[in-house]
């Protein structure tokens, strides 16, 4: 046995072992930083590392302790979710690397060694939901992650924090308990927790009421974690209140976690065994994620906070991630993995922007960045090159998802058009919110001050920060020109999820 | 079987499951009705012993004993179902967390807004 093949359960060990570490280190000399910071880059190393192994091998197995699947627990390392370990272990490096000084302007310096211990806590909560091949085991992460991630929303700044995470705990674990009650109906009926030993039994007893009934119940709490709308009205606030650097990071991944297990469920567990269980999925989520890109962007539109503005735009692109996986096509479900991965870096750049003019102006409203255009030139740059790959510009990787989207909507004709003429429709929407902070940047004088002091002179965004925005609308470039990343994992996942017949 | 026994069985039988659809639903009207904060953790609560009921009831073997191995094996021997017992032991301990974690919050907004009413939080997150 060599080191390679415990990087399997290393990527989760790593953070979840350092977490208590950072958490009795001095708190006021940025040493508990640094070694966040190094721990999160082990794990991006180690995930890469996964990545390879899976690119190799299809699919990477792990029996925790020895013990034979299904009687102990079994790590299961498919494509789809090697990229989101990417994912999670890149943004809670990357969100790291840029905002050490958004944090000590936020949350100052008294207890950022605990808030770090929450955010190793929160990685590992979601790796572990990524990784793992047992029902239970990712109720336990995602209780473990939603646990730290609430007390890292409470940090902000405002006391409107406080409240905004209360919502969201409550509506976290409601949606996890849901879940919880689902996992629990499937075990009486089969008896296994391990997914894939599930899989094989549930045949026997499929189409009875308990089964039936965890379908919905695990549908509902997932979709309840991943902000689907309606279910989305713990996430703006979540997101405006928290502080930035954690609103980078719960962006990028944390939500897109719950659609990753509700997709892997719903496609390897349930489909599979309940007749017209496909049809369902799509006849239920389909108009919801629908109503959630065009509600979501509407609501962005009006909306005068840059933070709280690229919340709903999130509630949009979660409408497109799950719009493709709905079709349960093999063009959908790629371009359902594909967005995912291109949102991370599309939001995690935009709000990096976001929390760079936050740190120099301390306020997140649109109206009072006024002139950033001049002040913060480079930062407002790469503003618009993620606003441009969020719109789905071409050349960038905003682009590549909807491209892949729209070519599955059409291979389903008829409604496909109508969805198609209503994710042009919503894309325009993000024209207009994404231009209508880039107008305030660039033409609009900063307001005068009172009692005629000289405006404040504001400079460019601190050297880390910036270099971190930069690499992430670089990548927003790359993943436009060259996304063979993304999509080469995208297609192995379709086809072990869907096999070659569909 | 006769009607009525029918209806025993139904209600009786099940009562466990009765009961933990009936704390679900107080639970989960608590969660969402109720403008107090401390009264919503109370109905999170109720909601998350509903389903420790659900795990704790589906472990129950007809006939069988508590799952304690005692010296040599007797052949026939039934036991329970251990493992919901322990899935759910792992649950009360997160719903500890997510229950002191709720209340401290709820301390948190008291001292913040001197009110652990929502109503009261809103309104004066509207005014500011």
């Amino acid at each position: 046995m060599t080191l390679s093949s415990h990087f399997a359960i290393l990527v989760v060990v790593v953070p979840l072992v350092m977490a208590p570490l950072v958490a009795v280190l001095p708190s006021r000399s940025g040493i508990p930083w640094l070694v966040a910071s190094l721990t999160a880059f082990i794990s991006f190393l180690l995930a890469i590392g996964v990545t390879q192994q899976v690119m190799a091998q299809g699919v990477l197995l792990y029996e925790l302790g020895d013990w034979p699947v299904p009687f102990g627990i079994g790590l299961v390392i498919g494509p789809f979710a090697a990229l989101l370990l990417l994912v999670i272990t890149g943004a809670s490096l990357g969100a790291l690397l840029w905002g050490r000084a958004s944090m000590n302007q936020e949350v100052g310096e008294e207890h950022q060694s605990l808030l770090y211990a929450c955010w190793l806590l929160a990685t590992a909560g979601l790796v572990g939901i990524t990784i793992t091949g047992d029902a239970f085991n990712v109720f336990v992460f995602m209780e473990i992650s939603a646990l730290a991630s609430y007390v890292l929303v409470s940090a902000g700044p405002s006391r409107q924090a406080l409240t905004a995470t209360f919502k969201y705990l409550v509506t976290g674990t409601i949606g996890a308990t849901f879940y919880l009650i689902g996992v629990g109906y499937l075990y009486m009926m089969t008896g296994t927790l391990n997914m894939a030993d599930m899989a094989d039994r549930l045949s026997q007893v499929s189409e009875t009421a308990p089964v039936l009934m965890a379908s919905g119940f695990i549908i509902l709490g997932l979709a309840l974690k991943a902000a689907l709308f309606p279910m989305h009205a713990w996430m703006p606030n979540a997101y405006r209140y928290a502080p930035t650097i954690v609103t980078v990071f719960l962006a990028a991944c944390s939500t897109k976690v719950a659609l990753f297990v509700l997709i892997r469920f719903d496609f390897l567990i349930l489909q599979p065994n309940l007749g017209d269980h496909a049809l369902l999925f799509t006849t239920i989520l389909m108009p919801l994620c629908i109503v959630a890109f065009l509600v979501g962007s509407t609501v962005a539109v009006f909306e005068r906070d840059l933070k709280r503005m690229l919340a709903y735009s999130s509630v949009a692109q979660i409408g497109y991630i799950l719009l493709g996986a709905s079709l349960v096509s093999s063009a959908g479900t790629t371009a359902a993995i594909l967005h995912m991965f291109n949102h991370a870096i599309i939001k995690a750049a935009l709000f990096m922007a976001v929390g760079a003019m936050v740190l120099r102006y301390g306020s997140s409203r649109i109206s009072d960045i006024a002139g950033a255009g001049k002040s913060m030139p480079w930062t407002m740059a790469a503003f618009c090159v993620a606003g441009l790959s969020l719109i789905g510009v071409p050349l960038t990787a905003g682009f590549m998802s909807k491209w892949f989207l729209i070519q599955a909507m059409l291979e389903i004709e008829g409604i496909g058009y109508l969805v198609v003429f209503l994710i042009l429709v919503s894309s325009l929407l993000a024209v207009v919110y994404i231009w209508k902070v880039i107008e305030v940047a660039y033409f609009q004088a900063p307001a005068s001050m009172p009692h005629g002091e000289p405006p404040r002179l504001i400079s460019e965004a601190p050297m880390p920060m910036l270099f971190m925005i930069w690499l992430l609308a670089i990548a927003n470039i790359w993943f436009g020109i060259d996304p063979s990343l993304p999509l080469g994992l995208a297609g192995m996942e379709v086809q072990q999820l869907l096999g070659a017949s569909r | 079987m006769t009607p009525t026994s029918n209806l025993v069985v139904t209600v009786l039988g099940l009562l466990n499951y009765w009961v933990y659809i009936f704390l679900l639903c107080v639970g989960l009207y608590a969660v969402l009705v109720k403008g107090n904060y401390v009264k919503r953790m109370i109905g999170l609560g109720i909601f998350q012993s509903a389903v420790f009921l659900l795990y704790i009831s589906m472990d129950k073997v007809e006939g069988g004993t508590g799952p304690i191995f005692q010296g040599e094996p007797v052949a026939g021997q039934i036991f329970s179902n251990p493992l919901p017992q322990v899935l759910i032991l792992t649950a009360i301990v997160v719903g500890i967390a997510v229950t002191a974690l709720g209340l401290a919050l709820a301390i948190r907004i008291k001292e913040e807004y001197g009110s652990i009413e929502e109503a009261d939080t809103q309104r004066m997150d509207r005014e500011a």
